[in-house]
């Protein structure tokens, strides 16, 4: 497991301190996937589970995967959360479905924020990057 | 028992805004109000001002040295355990600092394991904040002692029938919230003081949401002992209180060993100082001591009972107002009995960090999630609420604006 897939927060934004200011974060697509979320169901019978929950809001996300010669054949999830959280890993599953096994490893912090375009300080970042954490984490069991 | 007090807002609320610097920041181009009180308060210039002085003027390590500065440190620091000591009619060898609420309690917690034996029970409360919940169950690990809860009643309050059943002959330790940081329920300690007394365990009061703001005299209540922080009080953060009766601290062995809590040392053993000093190992927080000591002279100033009257005023307009919004429901009481300026609520579909997201485009400051009570939370079904309390600098308009916020919340997730 390459040591640039962790998920890791940029303590730089910590340090920049500034009150957040004003970010139109509950965009369109946001709450969309947010109120009508895709793949929210169970794989009963996956190659991979894993659940990630962040205990400071309280977010929960279980993820199914069925991997099948290197390739995410499906991906799902179940779980609750706040709307970044949820939205986030809807767009995911959405995302990594028929993606090589190799290719997912390699999806990055940064990847997840163009997925989500919206500008997030470093509180929601918790938030938006726990699907990736699911995602990471759940492969590496692989 | 409840006072019978005259229910009005502090009359110069706007001077006492002007007074904390912080609240003259903008987020998002607004005025900040600040509704997370409960986490921590916001300090003063008097607070800063003291701090800094202190720094520029007095800075030495106390209990040591006959220097000038050593003399200013030492004097200050012991004033501040003065001025805590009668703020809660303690006397002064009963005042000890800690870093905060939560390491008062480890310091029971531990002290106290070495009277406990196997079979023994502690009692706590349903409602209680992870920092009362897990000490205890780490001794009760290491003891075999057993812990239990008491429960709620459905209108969140502390199920009395059910406490005199828990607190037996078994009880060594009760120890119980005076207010929730969760409910806004103040509960009542004395009664269980009482039942703790009568079987003879000891009391512990978690006063973190309660000393703030009421008027709490130990003495009164005939707790064993009582743990506060600074920073919930307009104070600095790294500064907290272990009120203790002199007669249990004199017996009990001290949490942390090292410089200051000793008498007298040799290579084989050492005996211990004088109270509190016994339990103030190491070079303590002295800047931050002489920080709370001007909190409270400036809470003292507003008046206690005042700040009572402000907080079950603004509780009182803020359940009103939250109450008369669809799929809102509170958390706590639904009346200022016996509650506390904290009302956390659910706002049906939007989650609570989504809720406090929208709430700071306005300005404002509350907190969303479980507010470090999980298993509270999961007693009750929820995985998160919202939070809005209040403190000296609040106003009905704060409360409006946040009103306003929670409509529109309601209308983006519609």
């Amino acid at each position: 497991m390459k040591k640039e897939n962790i998920v890791m927060i940029n303590r730089n934004e910590i340090a920049s301190g500034q009150l957040i200011e004003d970010k139109d974060i509950y965009k369109e697509n946001i709450l969309e996937h947010y109120k009508y979320p895709q793949n929210k169901r169970e794989i009963k019978e996956c190659t991979i589970k894993h659940r990630e929950f962040n205990p400071l809001c309280g977010d929960d996300i279980t993820l199914f995967l069925n991997i099948d010669n290197e390739k995410i054949k499906d991906a799902a999830f179940l779980g609750h959360g706040c709307a970044i959280s949820q939205a986030s890993i809807s767009m995911l599953t959405e995302k990594v479905k028929g993606m090589k096994v190799e290719e997912a490893r390699n999806i990055k912090r940064d990847d997840i924020l163009t997925m989500l375009g919206i500008p997030l300080g470093v509180v929601r970042m918790k938030c938006a990057l726990l699907s990736l954490k699911a995602l990471t984490k759940g492969l590496e069991k692989q | 028992m409840q006072q019978i007090i005259e229910i009005k807002p502090l009359e110069n609320c706007n001077e006492i805004q002007r007074d904390f610097p912080i609240l003259q920041e903008k987020v998002n181009g607004k005025r900040l109000i600040y509704l997370d009180n409960t986490a921590t308060t916001q300090k003063p210039d008097v607070v800063i001002d003291a701090m800094n002085e202190y720094y520029k003027k007095g800075n030495a390590n106390v209990h040591r040295g006959v220097h000038l500065l050593a003399q200013r440190a030492t004097e200050a620091y012991e004033r501040a355990h003065e001025i805590v000591a009668l703020f809660i009619n303690a006397s002064f060898e009963e005042v000890i600092f800690t870093k905060g609420t939560t390491e008062s309690i480890n310091l029971l917690a531990y002290s106290l394991a070495h009277t406990l034996q196997k079979g023994d029970e502690i009692v706590l409360s349903e409602m209680e904040h992870h920092s009362n919940i897990v000490p205890w169950q780490q001794v009760a690990k290491w003891k075999g002692a057993k812990i239990k809860y008491i429960p709620l009643t459905t209108d969140f309050r502390l199920d009395m029938e059910k406490a005199k059943e828990l607190i037996t002959e078994k009880t060594r330790i009760v120890s119980v919230a005076h207010m929730s940081n969760v409910l806004g329920t103040i509960n009542p300690v004395k009664e269980l003081a009482n039942f703790a007394h009568n079987v003879g365990a000891l009391m512990i009061v978690d006063a973190a949401q309660s000393v703030p703001h009421l008027h709490v005299d130990v003495k009164d209540l005939d707790c064993d002992f009582l743990c506060f922080s600074g920073h919930k009080m307009l104070g600095p953060t790294g500064i907290g209180v272990l009120y203790g009766k002199k007669e249990h601290l004199e017996t009990m062995e001290p949490f942390l060993f090292g410089g200051d809590m000793i008498s007298e040392v040799t290579y084989e053993d050492a005996t211990w100082n004088d109270l509190p000093w016994k339990f103030e190992a190491g070079t303590p927080n002295i800047a931050e001591a002489v920080g709370l000591a001007k909190a409270i002279e400036y809470l003292q100033k507003i008046g206690m009972e005042n700040i009572r009257a402000h907080d079950i005023y603004l509780t009182s307009y803020a359940l009103e107002q939250l109450t008369k919004i669809n799929r809102v429901t509170i958390i706590g009481p639904k009346d200022t009995e016996n509650r506390g300026a904290i009302i956390s609520f659910t706002v049906e579909n939007i989650h609570p960090h989504d809720l406090a997201e929208i709430l700071n485009r306005h300005g404002i400051a509350v907190r969303g999630g479980h507010h470090c009570a999980m298993p509270l939370h999961q007693k009750l079904g929820l995985t998160g609420t919202t939070r809005a309390s209040f403190y000296v600098y609040n106003t009905k308009e704060d409360i409006d604006t946040m009103i306003t916020a929670i409509q529109e919340a309601q209308e983006i997730f519609k």
